[in-house]
């Protein structure tokens, strides 16, 4: 969702990668996830499994404090996201406030809470983009898969934007129960007058790896996927441009997670906790530095939690030894670390890593077994406010 | 809806409102942030994307860079200039 994708005008402009570990990246992107506070209930959430509540949310003056601070540590993009953003009632200012400093802002909404005037107050306020989620095309399966009845209201909520004057991002999250209607999906997206179009693919932490044998498609499917995806690429291509990654799951190497840990990116909790990626909540060794405690220069630079990843001296084989290893840099700590308990582990994704099977289990059984029941997202467990 | 283009000196291209040029004081170059995406650009782009406006054509703006690059000759600016704008069109970076 939020890996920035970086294009460089000339071949000679890659980065020197023998250097690369020895020295601090400028950070292009910050996510802040505003509250954990949603009306849906998505069993693929990528909130962690335990939830803030409202009364641990970070203030208004706060979160200002810390997007001043990105743009000082060279940062070009804010993303706000949740949780449902539209439930914090300053979203517009800390968007005005983002744009009046230089940022390029991103709204990434579930759009069932939005209506045209509050669109209006945010493209006043300088919103560059909005990001509109949709669970399938079909509306009743749509509504089912988010726990909530709120199709129909985010096909309106997407027509507003459009209206206000605003681009448009479909992010359809596509598995198991959905993705017979990819077709459809990138035909919305077009009716719609979206510019682009997010065919994501549902990743195993989290929620979701409790909802995995639910959600994880057959072969058949991704293949038919890629195809239909190739297909409308080239067809709308001007059109609408179509963002699409295969799981990993059914990759032989793993994704570069974030661009490397502690490269490109940081993730700002509800609660101000900074993170280098939004699921690493699961990494629970890791102790994260607080935006009302510390700058973010000081948190990119020295936070424990950034520094554990950062570069390849922390790799074990066979990651030290691979060509690769600065290209993928280890792949997804949080998905090595729920599935084989070792936090330094190689990606199981990778063909060479020795825990590939604990994937290859369930995919050599995807397709037989009963779609289980959904898990949906909610807030149970209390934390304490300490 | 962004129309799929071919750029001649008498187009007149502007970046998609999606889209937003700046020079970045942190990397020292002009860039064009994008939803999760950012295209760094090198100086000769820089030069160009500067002026794009949705004003000038194309031909304005090689006529703007013979100006201010005395002794290159035209053509190989007006050639440089197409082929540096072209795949940006092709990437949605640039609308008519």
């Amino acid at each position: 969702m939020t890996d920035i994708e970086l294009e460089k005008q000339k071949s000679d402009n890659k980065i020197s990668y023998h250097n690369v570990k020895e020295r601090l990246q400028i950070p292009y992107a910050v996510l802040c996830e505003l509250t954990h506070r949603c009306p849906l209930s998505c069993p693929y959430c990528s909130n962690p499994v335990e939830l803030e509540k409202k009364s641990n949310e970070v203030d208004t003056e706060t979160w200002k404090k810390a997007l001043t601070e990105a743009v000082k540590i060279g940062i070009l993009q804010a993303h706000f996201s949740g949780g449902e953003p539209t439930s914090r009632k300053d979203l517009e200012e800390l968007v005005q406030h983002a744009s009046s400093i230089g940022l390029y802002t991103n709204l990434i909404t579930s759009g069932v809470l939005i209506n045209e005037e509050r669109l209006k107050k945010l493209y006043d306020a300088g919103l560059d983009h909005i990001q509109v989620s949709f669970q399938d095309t079909d509306p009743e399966n749509s509504n089912r898969i988010a726990g909530y009845k709120g199709h129909e209201r985010k096909l309106h909520t997407a027509k507003l934007i459009r209206k206000v004057g605003l681009p448009l991002t479909v992010n359809a999250v596509m598995h198991r129960q959905n993705l017979h209607n990819l077709k459809s999906m990138i035909d919305m997206a077009v009716e719609l007058d979206a510019e682009r179009l997010e065919v994501a693919q549902v990743q195993y932490y989290g929620w979701a790896l409790k909802n995995q044998t639910a959600f994880l498609p057959t072969r058949e499917q991704l293949d038919t996927a890629t195809e239909i995806v190739e297909e409308a690429r080239i067809r709308l291509k001007g059109v609408l441009a179509i963002d699409y990654v295969v799981p990993d799951y059914y990759a032989r190497k793993p994704k570069s997670c974030m661009g490397g840990w502690g490269r490109q990116f940081l993730n700002i909790s509800p609660a101000g906790k900074v993170l280098p990626c939004h699921a690493a909540e699961s990494l629970d060794f890791l102790n994260f530095d607080n935006i009302k405690d510390n700058s973010l220069s000081w948190i990119w630079e020295h936070s424990e939690s950034f520094n554990r990843f950062r570069g390849t001296a922390w790799m074990p084989e066979p990651c030290q030894s691979c060509d690769r290893k600065e290209i993928d840099w280890g792949g997804c700590r949080c998905q090595a670390f729920a599935l084989t308990g070792d936090q330094n582990a190689t990606d199981p994704t990778c063909e060479l890593s020795p825990y590939r099977h604990v994937l290859d289990e369930p995919l050599a059984n995807v397709g037989k077994e009963d779609i289980p029941d959904f898990i949906y997202r909610k807030i149970k467990v209390q934390r304490s406010t300490t | 809806m962004t129309i799929l283009l071919t750029l001649t000196e008498e187009s007149i291209p502007k970046l998609p409102r999606h889209a937003k040029l700046r020079y970045d004081e942190a990397r020292k170059k002009w860039i064009i942030n994008a939803p999760e995406r950012v295209f760094e650009l090198d100086e000769i782009a820089g030069e160009v994307m500067q002026l794009v406006n949705g004003v000038s054509s194309v031909s304005e703006i090689i006529d703007i860079l013979l100006k201010k690059f005395e002794g290159a000759p035209r053509d190989v600016i007006a050639k440089d200039v197409l082929t540096m704008l072209q795949p940006l069109a092709e990437k949605g970076f640039i609308v008519l």
